[in-house]
């Protein structure tokens, strides 16, 4: 047991070290910028007096790793500076839209993963059959789509043609729990496809593996129901390769929700970083960057902690 | 050729669907100039034509022909994302071989600046960088390549590492050929059938990559034809019931299919895997 | 135990050293025949290979009395495993039974419906598999393993069948019975794992037992513990078996009744003591003859310094020591075997001597000379003079090369031949290890069968010119006709190219065959070293006697005698007589 508090601690370090050092390259990739932000922001018509009277109120005539200091301490107390395009308070722009993406995403997520590792064991079980095969090339097809392309085909039919739910996400604040459900639903739809054919085939596969291997064929042998031999022998081992599927899709699901939010209207911080992206509003894109690579570094730590623990061989060390 | 065609006629259904479209596509690009009716970026009538026996599948936004640009960006599209595989293999693979086969700090080094690119989802770390740079191809293909080649890096490693401890490997190093000699003969051969599967999976990752990126207005910019920034562009037909804009992101998903049945198909014929 | 003894028929009851205990054990089944508990009709297994089926097992019958242990023995692709999985009326994936009939007491398996299958299998019919390090699950302890059959069939409740299994791991001569159940898999050592999985097997009391191959992963050491736990369990309760091997010595101590298997069909049956003293068929007689080859031990030449020489070599992996100390001397025409079980570091000393792990302290000497520790820092000539073999020989050719490129590259390198002159070398290269070279120069490995492959490496080391050849284990992952084959070519290499060998192996009937001198190594250290012939006659270092004595002999009573001997405190009691 000591052995593997060891292993979670070092995980726990080495994920913290990880954001740590993507804080840094986020907080640096700026200034790979050719002359510097005042400059940008200004334009090329401004005078050399203008621009360095608005780098002193920036901060930026300060050291580098002193401006790191500052932005990373800020962040962690949820100060995010300013919008340069706007002036307005960064948090105040990303706290309801942080709300509505992580919203979308757990939405996604409820559908998609039952579904998935449903559908993955039974075509992992009834390996070879025509379900099999369907089962394959829907999922073959499916990570192929261009996220937009099944979001506009889903419009199309389900919005257009047959008007069933709203083209566009309109949710604010106020909006109540089932409203915001029913006008989410259309974008969460296309995201569950988008993540479900992954989940499926990974599942299957580490199903498969795991049925060849020789303590399944023991248990069969031992006159074992195959009900038991699946979820006695088979789903505990399977537990660790599937937890890390999940995980790993959960983190693409978070980033994945940008395309998405765009073609939706959806009111998220993916479609905030993009109109970022568009006006070169760096400090709100610096802002997005950490939100979303934390939440991703955060998911994917989550996933190999569970794959430690649920490891039969490391959680009982000789 | 002859035994290609048999190879051929052995394969599944989606195999040779797959072919068919890759092949297509090739064509298409090559020939661009020759089967586009109208140029890239000539405005040829009013906005938002119709389908007609004159443009046949109507005019986008600005009045261009949509078949003519959907022509034109099969060259645009597939060769930027083509080059940037490339360039990602290139970079990925290269360092992947090296770290299995010198291991020690090499690897080390490799493997751990790697694992923080990795830390960072694409996608953001794409728009951050871009955001920084400014969008333009050069700055598309570098970035796209350098964040792609991680995976690729990944994958070959892996590969290698399997192949570097075969004792093959160590009775050429006990022979005491070179570094170069030993990926090139020894480990490269081996590790050929998942790179190449793997080249096809990459391929479409980065076309799609591309593609969300341009359809975010962030890739490959105006006026240059691509699928990407065509869907983008024509959106507002859709909610009109109109499935013209659908027709590039179509083209963007039949390639990719297309791709994903051929690599299918060849990782069952390599790894002989019967599952 | 008489009453068992005469249950079973078979005179095996540890003092019949009488050869007519063989003729009469042959007599006594025929004349009072037994109850028949299995028994297997024209028997057709086949296997998928692509897309196409081909027969692996080609109408094989098979009769199996109550209380008795059949020994299925064969060579790899015989068939023997895919027929003892058959008993219990299964296929493997890829596998089918495509025709006859597998009689259990009186219902055939094959015909028989899923749920009566099911019924049968782990309460009637129970396996012990190979590996039992794969074969249990991680996930689970084993005694919940073990009262999983029973509970799940019905026949007991969960507290009463784990009281059984506590009697039955003491019966098995597990360490701490009471606790060890309550362990994973993966916390218990291979030969109790290995006994835990005969317990499971027995937790139902099943009729019959399927072995397949039990002990085959194990050291000589472990296997006879598990070898005598097996064979009196099965006394005990009078369990019919089947015990699949490829071990003929093994087989002799195990069965009642011998069947030898050949591509899937039957060549030869009968009872243990007439099959082992007069084989009928060519195929068996050479089976049996396998063991008989010894090479002729070669003077080693006065005064002549050492091809090479190990001097106090200690070494480590990272901080963990593994080789303490080990020194010995290799002459030129002369085959050092280096002799040890798993972990004894047998290998770790090739891998110093080649420089692939430079050792802390001590030096290896090439004709009197030090070379560099380091492999990276020794020159062409000092390369090409120590090649090596190794046991796998599918990993140690480069799947993609042609035989042409495998032998053509070392000529190349070492020599600088090229063109002609090359071609006709690997020509002579393959002539010499007795392959037609216009059949073989153009295959790739893939092609080429496992006695073959190894053949192909031998020519790759030869073509380097070198004086010594290290073999790490070279004939072990080959049949053993194959591998007989093998050592006779290594043998007559030897005599012509003066070549010295150091050979590493576990198994001491290859040193019987083919070494001059002999080392022993236990846990990093020479325990022993000598000629063969002093090696062989005692004193003996205990451990040396231990192992000497733990090698299963094709006499049926050897292991009778040995534990007996063991018990009366003399660990390697019968070896003098074996030598003589």
């Amino acid at each position: 047991m000591g052995k593997i508090l060891v292993m979670v601690a070092q995980r726990l370090a080495l994920g913290l070290l990880t954001l740590f050092i993507v804080s840094l390259i986020i907080f640096l990739s700026v200034e790979l910028l050719p002359g510097d932000l005042a400059q940008e922001i200004l334009g090329q018509g401004a005078t050399p007096e203008t621009v360095a009277v608005f780098r002193h109120q920036l901060g930026l005539d300060l050291p580098a790793h002193i401006r790191y200091l500052h932005w990373l301490g800020g962040m962690l107390q949820g100060d995010f500076g300013q919008s340069l395009a706007n002036k307005r308070d960064i948090a105040e722009l990303i706290s309801g839209r942080l709300g509505n993406t992580l919203f979308l995403a757990g939405l996604a997520a409820v559908i998609s993963v039952p579904l998935a590792l449903t559908l993955g064991i039974l075509a992992a079980l009834y390996r070879n059959t025509f379900f099999d095969r369907a089962v394959n090339v829907f999922a073959l097809s499916s990570v192929s789509f261009p996220e937009f392309f099944i979001a506009y085909v889903l419009i199309l039919f389900l919005a257009v043609q047959l008007g069933w739910f709203p083209s566009i996400s309109n949710i604010g604040p106020n909006t109540e729990f089932f409203e915001r459900v029913y006008r989410s639903l259309l974008p969460a739809l296309t995201l569950t496809l988008v993540v479900m054919a992954h989940m499926m085939r990974m599942t299957r596969a580490a199903i498969i593996n795991l049925m060849a291997s020789p303590y399944i064929e023991m248990a069969r042998l031992k006159g074992l129901t195959p009900r038991r031999v699946i979820l006695h022998h088979a789903l505990p081992n399977a537990l660790s390769p599937i937890i890390n599927v999940v995980a790993l899709n959960l983190a693409y699901l978070v980033v994945g929700v940008v395309v998405v939010e765009v073609v939706f209207v959806y009111p998220g911080l993916g479609q905030l970083m993009v109109d970022s992206v568009s006006k070169r509003d760096i400090t709100v894109v610096q802002a997005c960057s950490l939100i979303f690579a934390a939440t991703y570094v955060l998911l994917n730590l989550t996933a190999d902690v569970l794959s430690i623990v649920s490891n039969p061989r490391l959680m009982h060390a000789r | 050729m002859e035994a290609a065609l048999k190879l051929l006629r052995s394969a599944p259904a989606t195999a040779i669907f797959g072919v068919t479209v890759i092949v297509t596509y090739v064509l298409v690009a090559i020939f661009a100039h020759w089967l586009a009716p109208y140029g890239e970026t000539q405005i040829v009538g009013a906005e938002y034509l119709p389908w007609s026996d004159q443009y046949l599948l109507g005019t986008d936004n600005l009045g261009r022909d949509m078949l003519s640009r959907l022509i034109f960006g099969a060259r645009n599209t597939v060769g930027i994302a083509f080059l940037t595989t490339c360039l990602a293999f290139l970079l990925g693979g290269l360092t992947g071989l090296l770290a299995a086969t010198l291991r020690g700090w090499v690897d080390q080094l490799f493997s751990r600046a790697i694992d923080v690119l990795m830390a960072i989802p694409a996608l953001i770390f794409a728009l951050l960088i871009l955001t920084v740079v400014g969008t333009s191809i050069p700055a598309l293909v570098c970035v796209i390549a350098v964040l792609e080649s991680t995976r690729v890096y990944r994958l070959a490693r892996a590969v290698a590492m399997n192949i570097v401890v075969m004792d093959f490997v160590e009775v050429a190093r006990l022979r005491g050929e070179g570094l170069a000699w030993i990926i090139r003969r020894e480990i490269l051969p081996n590790a050929l059938p998942p790179l190449v599967a793997e080249f096809g999976l990459r391929f479409c990752f980065v076309f799609l990559f591309i593609s969300a990126l341009s359809f975010l207005g962030l890739g490959i910019q105006p006026p240059t034809a691509d699928w990407g920034s065509m869907v983008r562009e024509n959106a507002t037909l859709i909610t009109f019931g109109d499935i013209t804009p659908l027709l590039p992101a179509a083209a963007i998903a039949l390639l990719t299919v297309g791709v994903n049945f051929v690599v299918d198909w060849f990782l069952h014929k390599t790894s002989g895997l019967k599952t | 135990m008489s009453d068992e003894t005469v249950k079973n028929g078979a005179g095996r009851d540890g003092s019949g050293h009488d050869g007519s205990g063989a003729v009469e054990a042959g007599v006594g089944r025929s004349n009072k025949p037994a109850e028949i508990l299995l028994r297997i009709r024209g028997l057709k297994i086949e296997g998928r290979s692509g897309e196409t089926w081909s027969e692996i097992v080609k109408g094989v019958d098979l009769d199996l009395h109550k209380g008795e242990v059949l020994g299925l023995i064969g060579e790899s692709g015989a068939g023997k495993s895919t027929i003892g999985l058959a008993a219990m009326g299964f296929a493997r994936d890829g596998c089918r039974i495509s025709g006859g009939s597998v009689e259990f007491d009186g219902l055939d398996l094959v015909k028989a419906g899923v749920r009566k299958r099911r019924r049968l299998r782990g309460s009637r019919i129970a396996y012990v598999a190979q590996s039992a390090a794969a074969a249990f699950n991680p996930a689970h302890k084993l005694i919940d393993q073990y009262t999983e059959t029973p509970v799940q069939h019905g026949i007991a409740g969960r507290a009463e069948s784990e009281r059984d299994a506590i009697e039955l791991y003491r019966r098995l001569r597990l360490p701490n019975p009471e606790e060890i159940g309550f362990r994973y898999p993966h916390q218990v050592s291979g030969g109790q794992l290995q006994r835990a999985m005969t317990a499971m097997a027995m937790a139902c009391r099943p009729d019959l037992i399927i072995f397949d191959e039990p002990t085959t992963a194990l050291d000589v050491t472990t296997q006879i513990e598990v070898l005598a736990a097996i064979r009196d369990i099965v006394q005990q309760f009078d369990t019919a078996a089947i015990y699949i091997t490829h071990d003929l010595a093994v087989v002799a101590q195990m069965a009642d009744r011998i069947m030898v298997l050949r591509y899937g069909k039957l060549v030869e049956e009968a009872p243990t003591r007439t099959m082992l003293s007069a084989p009928k068929k060519d195929y068996t007689k050479s089976l049996w003859a396998v063991r008989s080859f010894h090479a002729e031990e070669r003077p080693r030449p006065a005064g002549e310094t050492p091809v090479l020489a190990v001097e106090h070599v200690t070494a480590a992996y990272g901080k963990t020591r593994v080789l303490h100390d080990v020194s010995f001397e290799i002459h030129r025409q002369r085959t050092v075997a280096v002799v040890g079980e798993s972990g004894s570091g047998k290998s770790t000393t090739a891998r110093v001597i080649t420089g692939l792990l430079p050792p802390l302290e001590g030096r290896i000497l090439y004709k009197g000379k030090p070379l560099p520790p380091k492999f990276s820092d020794r020159s062409k000539e000092q390369l090409k003079t120590i090649q090596m073999i190794y046991q796998m020989a599918d990993t140690a050719m480069n799947p993609k090369q042609p035989v042409r490129e495998i032998i053509g590259r070392p000529l190349k390198f070492y020599l600088g031949m090229n063109g002609r002159q090359r071609e006709e070398r690997i020509r002579e290269l393959l002539s010499l290890i007795e392959l037609e070279p216009k059949d073989f120069i153009d295959r790739l490995p893939g092609e080429l069968s496992g006695g073959q492959k190894q053949r192909i490496c031998i020519a790759r080391a030869l073509a380097a010119e070198p004086s010594v050849i290290i073999c790490d284990e070279v004939t072990s992952a080959l049949d053993q006709l194959v591998a007989e084959g093998i050592l006779k070519l290594l043998d007559r290499l030897q005599g012509e190219l003066g070549l010295a060998y150091m050979f590493i192996t576990h198994d001491l009937a290859t040193v019987k065959a083919i070494a001059d001198e002999v080392v022993v190594m236990l846990q990093g250290k020479v325990v022993e070293s000598g000629p063969k012939s002093e090696m062989f006659t005692p004193p003996h270092h205990a451990y040396t006697e231990l192992l000497l004595s733990s090698v299963p002999e094709m006499d049926p009573d050897w292991l009778d005698e040995l534990l007996a001997a063991r018990a009366r405190g003399e660990a390697g009691g019968k070896i003098e007589a074996a030598d003589n």
